[in-house]
C-alpha cells in the first residue's frame, strides 16, 4: 500500500479567536503536484505553516509520510520555500553558499557538523539553480529573484521528497517565473518530488500542477484539473469565465 | 614608564588576560544578538546585575562572591525576558525594558538600604578591571571555557536561528531551546563583563565590536572573526590607554571601540 506524502484529517485552526481553517481533510499522494489557490485570507499560507509545524495545530491531525507531525523528525525529506524571509535583514552577512548549506542541518543530529558530503550537495544545488557563480555574494546584496533562487537552492539541497512553496514567484520577473515553474515541473516528473505550490496565479497553475486544492477557509474543491474543469458544481460556484480561466491552459 | 614596565605588574597581566577573554565572549555573542535584534538584552541584564550586586554589597560579600552571587538572578532574568515576550505577546525590546527597569529599581532600593552608593558599587557601575583579583580571573577563565564551548557546539544552530527562525524550525532545530541557550550565555557573559566596563557600559561591549565587524564582513564566519579581533583590540587598547593616561578603564575601552566602529564605517563607505 502506498503511503500518502501528506495526510490531513479534520484540521481546524483559529488565530486570536478567528477561524482561519475549518475541518480540512485531504490526502496528497506521493509524486503529486498540487496547486493551492484561493482568495486572500483563505488560509493557504496558514495550511502550509501547519504542515511545517510553524503553527501549532489545535484540532485535527497531520501526518507526513504516515508519521504524525508531533513525532516527525525527518525534516530533510521536506523542502520549504517561503514567500519571503520572516524578518529579513538586508545587511545579514551570510553568503549564498552559507545560506544553502544551512539547509543541510535538517538531516543531522547533535552536534550538527558539516562534512564533504554537504559541500558536494551544496555545489550540486547551486549548479541546479544556476547560481554557482554568485556563491560568495552576500544574500542581502541579491535582487529579489536571485534571492528566491538561493532560497530554493537551500530548499532543494537535501533532494527533498516533498517541496512546499508559498507564493514563491512574487518577486520574480515573467521569464524567471516561467523557468521557475519549468524547474518545479522537472523536479516533479523526473525526481518524483511531491510539490505543494501556493499561488495567487490561478490562471497558470494548471499548466504544471496535476491537482487543484481550492481553499476558502475550508476545502472548496480538491481533485484533478479534469474533474474541476468538467464539474458543473464548480461552474455554478465560479462562473463559466473564472472556471475557463483556470482550465484554459491545462 | 614603558609598555614593557607596565606588563611586569601582576594586576595589569590579570586585567589584560581577563579583558581579552571577556572581549572574545562579548564579540562572539554580540554578532548573534545584534543580528537577532536583541542588542539591548545586555543592557537589561546588566541592570539586573546592578540589583544583585547591591544585594551582595548589602550583605558585605567579598568581591569574587559578588559576581558569583549575581549569576542566578541574571540567568533567571534572561529566561524571564524570553517568557514575558512569549507569554504576554509583546516585542522583545519591551520585555527587556520591563526586566531592566525592575533590576534598576531593586538595585536602588537595596543600595539605599545599604546606606547609599559607595565606592564598591561605583566600581561595578563603571568597571574597574585593573582591580581584578586572581580568584576573579579563575572564575572568568572557567566561565569563558563554558560559554565558548557551548557556542562552538551549537554554532550551526545559532547561525540558523539568527538567519531565520522559521527556516530553522523547518530544519528540525529546536528554536526555543537555542534561544534560551543564547540568552543564558549572554547572562553569564554580562556578569563577567561588569568588572571590565561596568554595568552602565556592558551593552556597548556586546554591540560595538559586532556592528563594526558587520560593516566589513562578507560572510558569517568572517563577521565573527572580525568582531573578536575588534573586541580584543578595543579592550587591550582601552586598558593600556586608561593606564597610561590615567583615565577610567571601562569608559576608555568603549571610546576605543567607538573609534574602531567609526573607522570601519568609513572603510565601508570608501569601499563603496
Amino acid at each position: 500500500m502506498q503511503i500518502n506524502a501528506i495526510s490531513i484529517a479534520g484540521l481546524s485552526f483559529a488565530y486570536q479567536g478567528v477561524d482561519v481553517l475549518r475541518d480540512i481533510t485531504c490526502a496528497i499522494p506521493t509524486g503529486d503536484y498540487v496547486g493551492v489557490v484561493g482568495p486572500n485570507g483563505s488560509g493557504k499560507s496558514t495550511l502550509m505553516r501547519c504542515l511545517l509545524g510553524l503553527n501549532r495545530v489545535e484540532r485535527g491531525e497531520i501526518s507526513l509520510f504516515g508519521v504524525p507531525l508531533a513525532t516527525f523528525s525527518d525534516w530533510h525529506r521536506i523542502g520549504y520555500l517561503p514567500q519571503g524571509l520572516q524578518l529579513f535583514n538586508p545587511n545579514f552577512p551570510a553568503t549564498v553558499e552559507e545560506v544553502v548549506r544551512l539547509g543541510r542541518l535538517a538531516g543531522k543530529r547533535f552536534p550538527r557538523r558539516f562534512d564533504k558530503g554537504d559541500t558536494t550537495a551544496v555545489d550540486k544545488s547551486l549548479e541546479l539553480m544556476g547560481i554557482a557563480s554568485i556563491r560568495k555574494r552576500l544574500i542581502g546584496e541579491l535582487s529579489g529573484g536571485l534571492r528566491q533562487r538561493a532560497l530554493l537552492a537551500r530548499a532543494l539541497v537535501n533532494e527533498p521528497e516533498i517541496l512546499i512553496l508559498d507564493e514563491p514567484t512574487t518577486a520574480l520577473d515573467p521569464d524567471t517565473r516561467e523557468n521557475f515553474y519549468k524547474l518545479l515541473h522537472d523536479l516533479n516528473t523526473e525526481r518524483g518530488t511531491t510539490v505543494l505550490l501556493v499561488t495567487h496565479d490561478s490562471s497558470t497553475v494548471g499548466l504544471y500542477a496535476s491537482r487543484l486544492l481550492y481553499l476558502d477557509k475550508r476545502i472548496v474543491f480538491y481533485g484533478t484539473f479534469q474533474e474541476f474543469c468538467s464539474s458543473s458544481d464548480m461552474t455554478g460556484l465560479f462562473g463559466h469565465q473564472n472556471q475557463h480561466l483556470i482550465c484554459r491552459r491545462h | 614608564m614603558g609598555i614593557a614596565d607596565i606588563l611586569q605588574f601582576a594586576f595589569f597581566q590579570r586585567a589584560l588576560l581577563a579583558g581579552t577573554l571577556i572581549a572574545v565572549l562579548c564579540s562572539v555573542l554580540g554578532i548573534f544578538l545584534v543580528l537577532r535584534r536583541l542588542s539591548l538584552i545586555g543592557d537589561g541584564l546588566a541592570h539586573v546585575t546592578f540589583g544583585s550586586v547591591a544585594l551582595a554589597l548589602l550583605f558585605r560579600f567579598q568581591s569574587v562572591y559578588t559576581s558569583i552571587a549575581a549569576i542566578p538572578a541574571v540567568l533567571l532574568s534572561a529566561i524571564g525576558i524570553l517568557k514575558i515576550a512569549e507569554k504576554a505577546r509583546i516585542y522583545g525590546d519591551a520585555a527587556i525594558g520591563i526586566v531592566s527597569s525592575l533590576g534598576i529599581a531593586c538595585g536602588i532600593l537595596l543600595a539605599s538600604l545599604a546606606g547609599g552608593f559607595n565606592v564598591d558599587l561605583f566600581s561595578y557601575l563603571f568597571g574597574n578591571i585593573l582591580s581584578i583579583s586572581r580568584e576573579e580571573l579563575i572564575v572568568t577563565a572557567v566561565l569563558f571555557v563554558v560559554v565558548l564551548l557551548t557556542v562552538a557546539f551549537l554554532y550551526n544552530e545559532l547561525f540558523a536561528i539568527t538567519f531565520d527562525e522559521e527556516l530553522a524550525t523547518t530544519s528540525g532545530i529546536r528554536v526555543g531551546l537555542a534561544n534560551n541557550v543564547l540568552v543564558l550565555l549572554t547572562a553569564l557573559t554580562v556578569v563577567l563583563a561588569m568588572k571590565v566596563v561596568g554595568i552602565m557600559l556592558i551593552s556597548a561591549l556586546l554591540i560595538l565590536p559586532a556592528v563594526s565587524a558587520l560593516q566589513l564582513a562578507r560572510g558569517f564566519r568572517t563577521a565573527m572573526f572580525l568582531s573578536v579581533c575588534l573586541g580584543v583590540v578595543s579592550v587591550v587598547g582601552g586598558i593600556f590607554g586608561s593606564f597610561l593616561l590615567n583615565l577610567p578603564t571601562g569608559a576608555t575601552i568603549i571610546i576605543f571601540s567607538f573609534i574602531l566602529f567609526m573607522a570601519a564605517s568609513l572603510l565601508k563607505r570608501a569601499r563603496g
